[in-house]
């Protein structure tokens, strides 16, 4: 290829664009002009907004921007007064509960209902559909639900109060001890379904012969699940857990919808801090400062789990 | 799948009973029987038990909902709260109700779908067809981009829309969505476009067509099933989606999500919970319709689209 005329490559070139790995004419930037164009719109996005506007908010984190945004930079300032905010502990705190709780319960719960779904039952779909619909929700509907469903005057509460049982008490919501987990409660009704679908599609995925030969060694149906059928899922757990943990960091409209925060600060999340910060507080460089730190916790669970497929890769 | 694997051994009964033929009846109400189906019914009732008390709350007067529990169906149905939800709820000093948050919001998802999914198939294309140096570079940003909280970009994103002046319109808010579900939906539309038969696009080539007669020709007609997947994503995500609409929109564009959340969750006045039920599942319906009706692509999408979170 490389000894060809420099006519007759133009020609090849201008006919598969896949050959990319020659040297070529001075026309380089006008080759293949069209898919550059078209482009554009991803590359302005990718650039400018993607790496752009977070390298922007990196920088403007260390400022002390109040109102508008400043380039006078104060150094960590803004983060150590960051981590001195009880409103902001309280945020990590929450986010700490609720991501660990909602990994394992949304993982454990869309497990189990996938595996039951998959012992070829009736109405298998139906109890798909019922399973999945909240997911099609949005977080603001589904929070409304259940601040309705945990009110304790007309919700639950009274209803089990009502059947006798006085005493019961169930308001998570006006209680800032365990409002997270009336949040969980929602988040587990919206989300678990995905995960279960997640699931379904990997349990199906299975080869049916692995069942027959675990039947054939007498191996009990549990074990084979634990020990067989899941380590041989693992692609599937780590997708499932990384979308799972990347929906974690953001969550925000649920709580605005279910508590707005409340009782007090108790069910406060670092994407409600953002947002009140930038966009109420008029405090910039707290905001900036804040979802920074936000990358930084998506970077420490993204990072690792790319090394792992990456690294994985290089071996396989 | 199990069919397969039983009726060998159903079969093998059979043959080797002098008995009854054919499978053995009454097998439904075995123990496992019993527990998988008795988890999953429990299961259904609390998925299903908030749209249950969604819909029967939202059709009894006040004094029924003061009185009886939130379980108990409607002794009168009325459909007040739904009309007073569509018409006049009122957030702060507007009392004209849900109606102008609907409408916004269809403003803002149609120009948003078509916008997003012409510049996401073109570029899925471009990087499926017409690779050029730096093309994946771009793309990897793009994907990396998509893991991003989106808290860290509102700011320079209000800035870049009030330098264009499209900062509070209906327009900055369609150019919002269309950056942000570019990354799920080019990854979409790249692969599926990777695996159509590259035959297909080199006989076109020969044939003389170029970059837009190949993707208006050929590859749009071959694939409406991803577009149709691609539509049930950005519908479904575009309406629910509260953040951005808070964001970038005036009082007077709120999307849906938004003027629902303040109706219910304003403090003034007399909480009417069968109002806000009604608004509440008002504002559900679009999604749900979109997700009864599309059914296993809905399923598709999701998998597809799940990195979205």
């Amino acid at each position: 290829m490389v000894v060809r005329r420099v006519n007759a490559r133009q020609h090849i070139d201008e006919r598969s664009p896949m050959s990319e790995s020659q040297t070529r004419p001075p026309s380089r930037l006008l080759r293949n002009l069209n898919a550059k164009i078209a482009s554009i719109p991803m590359i302005l996005t990718a650039v400018v907004v993607f790496a752009g506007g977070t390298a922007w908010t990196v920088l403007y984190s260390f400022t002390n921007s109040k109102l508008l945004p400043r380039l006078n930079f104060v150094g960590l300032d803004q983060y150590t007064r960051l981590w001195a905010a009880p409103r902001w502990l309280v945020s990590i705190e929450n986010l700490l509960i609720y991501g660990v709780l909602s990994l394992i319960f949304s993982l454990v719960v869309g497990f189990v209902l996938a595996a039951l779904l998959d012992q070829k039952i009736r109405f298998e779909n139906t109890f798909r559909t019922i399973f999945l619909y909240p997911f099609a929700l949005s977080f603001i509907v589904t929070g409304l639900v259940w601040q309705w469903l945990l009110n304790p005057e007309h919700g639950i509460q009274s209803v089990v109060r009502g059947l006798g049982w006085t005493s019961f008490s169930f308001d998570p919501l006006y209680n800032s001890e365990i409002v997270i987990y009336g949040i969980l409660i929602a988040a587990l009704w919206q989300g678990t379904g995905l995960v279960m679908c997640l699931m379904l599609a990997g349990l199906r995925g299975i080869d049916e012969d692995i069942w027959k030969a675990a039947r054939v060694d007498g191996i009990p149906m549990w074990r084979t699940y634990l020990f067989i059928v899941i380590p041989m899922m693992r692609p599937v757990f780590v997708t499932t857990l990384v979308i799972i943990a990347s929906g974690i960091v953001k969550v925000y409209d649920l709580v605005v919808a279910q508590t707005s925060g409340g009782p007090g600060i108790a069910s406060e999340v670092p994407a409600k801090y953002v947002y009140d910060y930038m966009f109420f507080a008029q405090n910039l460089g707290q905001g900036f400062a804040a979802s920074t730190m936000m990358l930084l916790s998506v970077v420490i669970v993204i990072v690792p789990w790319a090394y792992l497929e990456f690294g994985r890769r290089r071996r396989a | 799948m199990n069919i397969a694997t039983k009726s060998p051994t159903i079969a093998a009964d059979a043959d080797g009973d002098t008995g009854p033929r054919g499978p053995k009846p009454k097998r439904t109400l075995s123990r496992r029987n019993i527990i998988v189906y008795g988890t999953l019914l429990v299961a259904a009732i609390y998925y299903l038990l908030p749209l249950y008390v969604m819909i029967v709350t939202s059709l009894k007067g006040m004094p029924e909902i003061r009185l009886g529990n939130i379980f108990s169906p409607p002794l009168e149905i009325t459909f007040e709260p739904w009309i007073k939800a569509w018409s006049s709820a009122c957030t702060g000093l507007n009392c004209d109700g849900l109606s102008r948050g609907f409408w916004n919001s269809v403003r803002i998802t149609v120009p948003s779908v078509v916008l997003s999914i012409a510049i996401a198939s073109v570029n899925g294309y471009a990087l499926a067809n017409w690779r050029f140096k730096g093309s994946e570079f771009f793309f990897t940003i793009l994907i990396v981009g998509a893991f991003i909280p989106y808290q860290v970009m509102l700011y320079p994103i209000v800035i870049i829309l009030r330098e264009i002046g499209l900062y509070g319109s209906l327009s900055g808010l369609v150019i919002v969505h269309s950056i942000f579900g570019m990354p799920i939906l080019t990854l979409l539309f790249r692969n599926y476009f990777t695996s159509m038969p590259e035959e297909l696009f080199k006989a076109a080539r020969v044939d003389g067509a170029g970059f837009w007669g190949i993707y208006l020709r050929i590859m749009l007609p071959m694939s409406l099933p991803i577009f149709v997947v691609a539509v049930i994503i950005q519908i479904t995500g575009i309406w629910n989606d509260f953040l951005f609409g808070v964001v970038y929109t005036r009082p007077e564009t709120y999307p849906m999500t938004v003027q629902l959340n303040n109706i219910v969750n304003s403090v003034q006045g007399v909480k009417e919970y069968n109002v806000n039920m009604a608004a509440t599942l008002i504002t559900g319906l679009v999604p749900l319709i979109v997700y009864f009706v599309s059914g296993k692509l809905f399923v598709r999408g999701i998998a597809a689209g799940a990195v979205k979170g």
